[in-house]
Parts: structure tokens; C-alpha cells; sequence
């Protein structure tokens, strides 16, 4: 099996050439006019602010928030990696559009068969073992492709070599429980759009945490609701049984003769 | 003599015609066109009305198993009378609610999917196997009436054998996605407002349906009392109101007590669209009701018990669209306001729901059952409370004519 892949996207070494989305679009075949944002024809657009351009993309998150919402599993996580979509289970439901922290899954909302659509950090060039479309296209080397482990490595280097160059931070290390997507900037990250309100838990405990007591919803509940109508069934027979003593004509005896 | 001042609703039968064909036209259009044409929906508010009207369904809905519980769990046989308005009351509320999710899937030909696409770490896909299952328990516990009628009886005995499990297991259903649709939004700590977002979601929702669910059974008692049929004792009624009382208050406290710890107090002490929205969901659904149901005086009276319980059921529809649409405007600062196909689809599915009450209400053995089989509640009723009260003579059939 081949190791978790990553991209290190060294934001001071953008120079917002959009040479990124261009790569993209051909090899997904979408139509190459540029665009700002993220959109179905844009899996990768480049945020500007002030001088400096943030590639914004799916991040591929190692515990992805959308592949735990998905209530029919079409979008999976896959060891290498990318975070895949299947648009034949797909049911329109768009809680990954809701519950995404970053906002990636765009949705065709002009279609009658809709599906989503994000990047797909190129899954099938991956497995022939090349690099993605993105980083091959990329002239200035801000985004590389590797293993996660040696990319980290080498954000860790390249913040030490140079300090005051770059905030101590290497976003998506740890974010959300880690992405496939690392970032390396020269100004605090909060500035540049990244949401600094995620945290370092990956977003899908929290609802663990509720659907983990479903288990026990049932089992304790059912036995107690059972114990509950049985109880209260009994002294319903025992109020009766009493009540017919007292009228005179026992139950029992009636039953013998 | 005192009369019953609940307000009819006379003449709505072509008002309700409109709406259905108003919704089936823009259901038309919702798919032949999409949800993008026909919805103010986006990538950045992907749900909307729809999501909200299910909120408010499910919870109006919540009679069902409240009563079930009540009477056949926990044997409070007296209220016997209201436990097939209630299961039918539950029964179109999740039909519709159910409708309308499949109406809002971008794939309703998928819609099937989750019974064989598995995926337990999805709130989403618990969601869906409660609405199935408590529907279909739902189906058999109606199934009764509709056998009552036609005269078949050996299904019933059927049904009857297996139902304590049955409705245990309802039970245990409607605890569980009642609460999970609070669950859904525990996964977006980041984009629901500090006033609606608390890990404590799915407790509050479960706290706040018992008090609408148990507001709905009132207000329909109050309603088909107007014939002149008492259909509960005042007393019976009063203890309803009771329990809603108690479910506000509890509601209130835990509500307000995790404000306090999670700090979210002083986005109320401003005065912004939010705490607006907060206040007046509070103030309506909750603290005024409770404030009205303290009073011995209001729980025994008809009119006072019919505002406070509509209070409530307005309060609670105030609290889902807030969860569902208002705290979710603050990210990324965009409003959403429903389309007009949206709002008609949703009028019309509920008049859709209003008439297949009143039909069945009238041709089934929904309001007539303890006649035949637990007459004695009957008899107790009149005894119980005083008549004028309850059978003005002057009043017309509420049922819409």
C-alpha cells in the first residue's frame, strides 16, 4: 500500500500565476476561462490578500467531516488520501455542503441529477504514481506533492531555515485532526480567510458523541420502558383483583366452579 | 352560559384547494426544473424551509408517541379518547414530512438508498432509518382503524398480539431521531449561531417536541370538543397542561443554564436580528405559556388553555426555523429568504396534512373508538366536568365545511 500523499502549499511562494487552476481544469476537462472562486468548473481558486494568494481547494481531511455526514456513503476516504465521490449513491441530501468546515463541495444546483463536485486530488494519477495535475503545473514549486510525512518534514525545515520568514505554523497539521493539504504562510493565518475557530478535534466527534448513545437508547430504554408497562400493568391487575375481593365474588372461585 | 371563543376556521375548504394545487404545480416545476431554478437554495445555505417545515413537523408529531407512551406504557387509561387522534395526527405528520424530504432531495430517485447504503456514523442516516421504521410502526398502530371500519377483524387480533413491543419500540424510535435532528447541527459548531448552537441540541429538541407534541393533543381536544362532544375531561386537560408546563420549565432552565456556561449570555444583551430572534422565540414558545399554565385558572379554561398551547406550538415553530435558517444567516453573512415555490410546496403540504385529518377524522373510527371499546371513559367524562362548559350548543361543527 502506498503511503498517505500530501501537498505543501508554500503561500509565500505563490505568485497567483493561476498556472494551478489552468493544470486542474485540463485534467478534468472543465471549460479553462479563469475563475476567482470556487465553483463546478473551478477545483482550485486562488484567494488574493493584499500581495499575497492562498490556494483555496478540498483538503482532503484525514477525518473528513463530509464522508461522516454522507448518510449512504458516497464519499469516501481513501488511505493514500484523496477524499472520493460517487455520484451513483449520491441522494441530494447536501449535508456535506452544510457540515464542510472549509466550504469545498459545490453542488449542481441547475441540474435535475445533480451531483457535487471539488477537487479530487487526482486519484487516478496518484495511483500510476505520478504527482497532481496542480503541482506538476505549478512553476515556482509553492505547491509540491509527497508523502505527507516527508512534506511535513520539510515545512518544519523550511520554517527553521529562514526564521521570521514564516508564521510557526504549519496549517493542516494537525487542523480539524490533519489534512492532505499543509500551508505554510509568512503572515498569522487567521488573516488570510483560514477559519481559526476549527480547532485540532476532527469535526465528526461531535456527533459521535450523540450517535454513540443510540446503543444504549435501546437497550436501556427498551428495558425500562418494559419494566415500566409491566409494573404499572400489574398494579392495574392487582387494583381489579382487589377491587372484585371487596365487591364479594372472588375471581379465583369463580374460576374452580 | 359561557361560550367556547377558540376561532373557527370556517370556509377554508377552497382556500385548502388552492393551496394543494398551488403545491402540486411547483412541485411540478421543482422538478422538472430543479431545485436551483425553483429554490433560493446555494452552496453557501443549502437547506432552507424545507429542512425547517420537517423540524416542525416531526415535533408537531411528537403526540404520538408522548400519548402511546402515556396511556399504553405507562397506563393512564383515561386519556384512551386521545390516543388515535394522536397516532393519527403522527401518522400524516411524518407521511407529509417524509413528502417533503423526498421533494427536497436533489436525488428523489435515489430516495431509497439509505435502506441499503449504510453509513453509522451519519446523523443523517440514523435520521432516516427512525422516520422508516417509526412510520411504519405508526402504519400498523393506525392500521386498527382502518380495519374497524371495513369490519376485519382477525388482522387486529394480529396486531394487538405484537404491539407492546411495538410501540416500546416506537417509543425508543421517536426519542431517538427527536433528538437527532438536533444531533444534525452539532456538526456545524462553526456556522450556527452561539444562540442555537450547543452540544445540548439533540436534549433540547427531544425537551421542546414533549411540550409541542402534548400542545398539539391539546389544541385538537379543544377543537373537537367544539361539536359538542366533550372529547377530554377538563381535568384530563388541565394535567396535559401540566406536563407541558413542567417540559417548558425544564426546558427553560437547561436552555438558560447552557447559555451560562458556554457564555453565550452577552449576544443577548445586545439587541441584534439574532437576540431578537431568540427573544421572541422564548418569550412566545416558552416563557409566556408557562408564565399563562402556573394558573390553576388557565388550565381549566378552554380559551386560556387554547392560546397557551398555540403559544407553545408557535414558539417551538419559531425554534426550528431559527435553528434551521436564522442562525444559520450569520455565515457567511448571507440571508436566505424561501422562494416562492418553496412556500408553496410547504402551504400546500400542509393543507394536504389538514384535509386528510378531517377525512379521516370523519369517515374512520378515529374520534368515535371509545364507544365501542372503552366506553366507560365515555361515561366518566360528563361526570367529571361541568356541562355548559364543555357543549355549548350554539357552536358548529369545527370540522371545515
Amino acid at each position: 500500500m502506498t503511503s498517505k500523499k500530501a501537498m505543501l502549499i508554500d503561500i509565500s511562494l505563490c505568485v497567483g500565476c493561476n498556472a494551478c487552476q489552468a493544470g486542474c481544469k485540463e485534467e478534468n476537462g472543465l471549460p479553462p476561462q479563469e475563475e476567482k472562486y470556487l465553483s463546478l468548473t473551478a477545483y482550485t481558486a486562488l484567494d488574493k490578500y493584499n500581495d499575497l494568494y492562498v490556494r483555496r481547494m478540498c483538503q482532503h481531511c484525514d477525518v473528513p467531516t463530509c464522508v461522516s455526514v454522507c448518510p449512504v456513503g458516497a464519499l469516501t476516504k481513501s488511505s493514500t488520501g484523496p477524499v472520493s465521490y460517487d455520484g451513483e449513491k449520491c441522494i441530494g441530501c447536501r449535508y456535506c455542503l452544510q457540515a464542510c468546515p472549509f466550504h469545498v463541495p459545490k453542488y449542481e444546483w441547475s441540474s435535475t441529477k445533480p451531483s457535487i463536485r471539488k477537487c479530487k486530488f487526482c486519484p487516478s494519477r496518484i495511483a500510476s504514481g505520478r504527482q497532481t495535475a496542480c503541482a506538476e503545473a505549478c512553476p515556482t514549486g509553492a505547491t509540491k506533492f509527497g508523502d505527507r510525512d516527508e512534506l511535513l518534514a520539510e515545512a518544519a525545515r523550511r520554517i527553521t531555515a529562514e526564521p521570521g520568514k514564516y508564521v510557526p505554523r504549519i496549517y493542516g497539521e494537525q487542523d480539524v485532526g490533519g489534512t492532505s493539504m499543509l500551508y505554510l504562510s509568512p503572515v498569522p493565518f487567521e488573516q488570510l480567510g483560514f477559519d481559526s475557530r476549527l480547532g485540532k478535534a476532527p469535526m465528526p466527534m461531535l456527533t459521535m458523541s450523540a450517535l454513540s448513545k443510540v446503543p444504549n437508547v435501546l437497550s436501556v430504554g427498551g428495558v425500562l420502558l418494559a419494566g415500566v408497562w409491566w409494573i404499572t400493568n400489574r398494579r392495574a391487575e392487582v387494583q381489579a383483583y382487589e377491587s372484585s375481593l371487596k365487591n364479594g365474588n372472588d375471581p379465583e372461585r369463580e374460576d374452580d366452579e | 352560559m359561557k361560550t367556547l371563543s377558540v376561532p373557527h376556521v370556517t370556509g377554508w375548504r377552497p382556500i385548502a384547494i388552492i393551496l394543494i394545487l398551488a403545491g402540486a404545480l411547483a412541485a411540478v416545476a421543482r422538478f422538472a426544473l430543479g431545485l436551483g431554478a425553483t429554490t433560493n437554495l446555494s452552496d453557501e445555505f443549502p437547506w432552507g424551509l424545507w429542512i425547517g417545515f420537517d423540524f416542525l413537523g416531526i415535533g408537531l408529531a411528537a403526540s404520538g408517541f408522548t400519548i402511546v407512551a402515556a396511556v399504553h406504557l405507562f397506563h393512564a387509561k383515561e386519556y384512551e379518547p386521545i390516543v388515535r387522534p394522536a397516532i393519527l395526527t403522527a401518522f400524516i405528520g411524518y407521511l407529509l414530512v417524509v413528502l417533503v424530504l423526498i421533494i427536497d432531495l436533489g436525488r428523489p430517485d435515489h430516495f431509497w438508498h439509505p435502506l441499503v447504503m449504510w453509513n453509522p456514523h451519519s446523523v443523517m442516516c440514523e435520521i432516516s432509518w427512525c422516520l422508516m421504521l417509526y412510520t411504519t410502526v405508526l402504519s400498523l398502530e393506525f392500521a386498527p382503524i382502518i380495519l374497524e371500519k371495513f369490519n376485519i377483524h382477525s388482522p387486529i387480533k394480529w396486531i394487538h398480539a405484537v404491539s407492546l413491543p411495538f410501540m416500546i419500540f416506537g417509543v425508543l424510535l421517536s426519542t431517538l431521531h427527536q433528538s437527532s435532528f438536533g444531533s444534525l447541527y452539532l456538526i456545524v459548531p462553526n456556522r450556527l449561531h452561539a444562540l442555537w448552537y450547543t452540544p445540548l441540541l439533540p436534549v433540547l429538541f427531544f425537551i421542546s417536541c414533549i411540550a409541542s407534541g402534548l400542545s398539539m393533543v391539546v389544541l385538537e381536544s379543544l377543537i373537537f370538543s367544539r361539536n359538542g362532544r366533550p372529547f377530554l375531561p377538563t381535568r384530563l386537560r388541565a394535567n396535559l397542561a401540566k406536563a407541558i408546563a413542567l417540559a417548558l420549565a425544564v426546558y427553560f432552565v437547561v436552555r438558560i443554564q447552557d447559555l451560562l456556561t458556554r457564555g453565550a449570555l452577552h449576544d443577548l444583551t445586545t439587541l441584534t436580528y439574532y437576540s431578537v430572534a431568540f427573544y421572541a422565540e422564548l418569550l412566545v414558545g416558552f416563557v409566556i405559556p408557562f408564565a399563562l399554565l402556573i394558573f390553576e385558572k388557565v388550565r381549566t379554561s378552554q380559551t386560556g388553555l387554547y392560546y397557551a398551547s398555540l403559544m407553545v406550538v408557535l414558539g417551538f415553530a419559531f425554534n426550528r426555523m431559527n435553528t434551521a435558517i436564522t442562525g444559520l444567516e450569520r455565515y457567511p453573512s448571507q440571508t436566505y429568504f424561501p422562494s416562492i415555490i418553496e412556500i408553496f410546496i410547504m402551504l400546500g403540504i400542509t393543507a394536504v396534512g389538514f384535509c386528510a385529518f378531517s377525512f379521516i377524522a370523519e369517515y374512520l373510527p378515529v374520534f368515535t373508538a371509545e364507544e365501542a371499546g372503552a366506553g366507560q371513559h365515555r361515561d366518566a367524562a360528563p361526570s367529571v366536568e361541568k356541562k355548559p362548559l364543555f357543549a355549548p350548543p350554539e357552536c358548529e361543527d369545527p370540522r371545515p365545511s
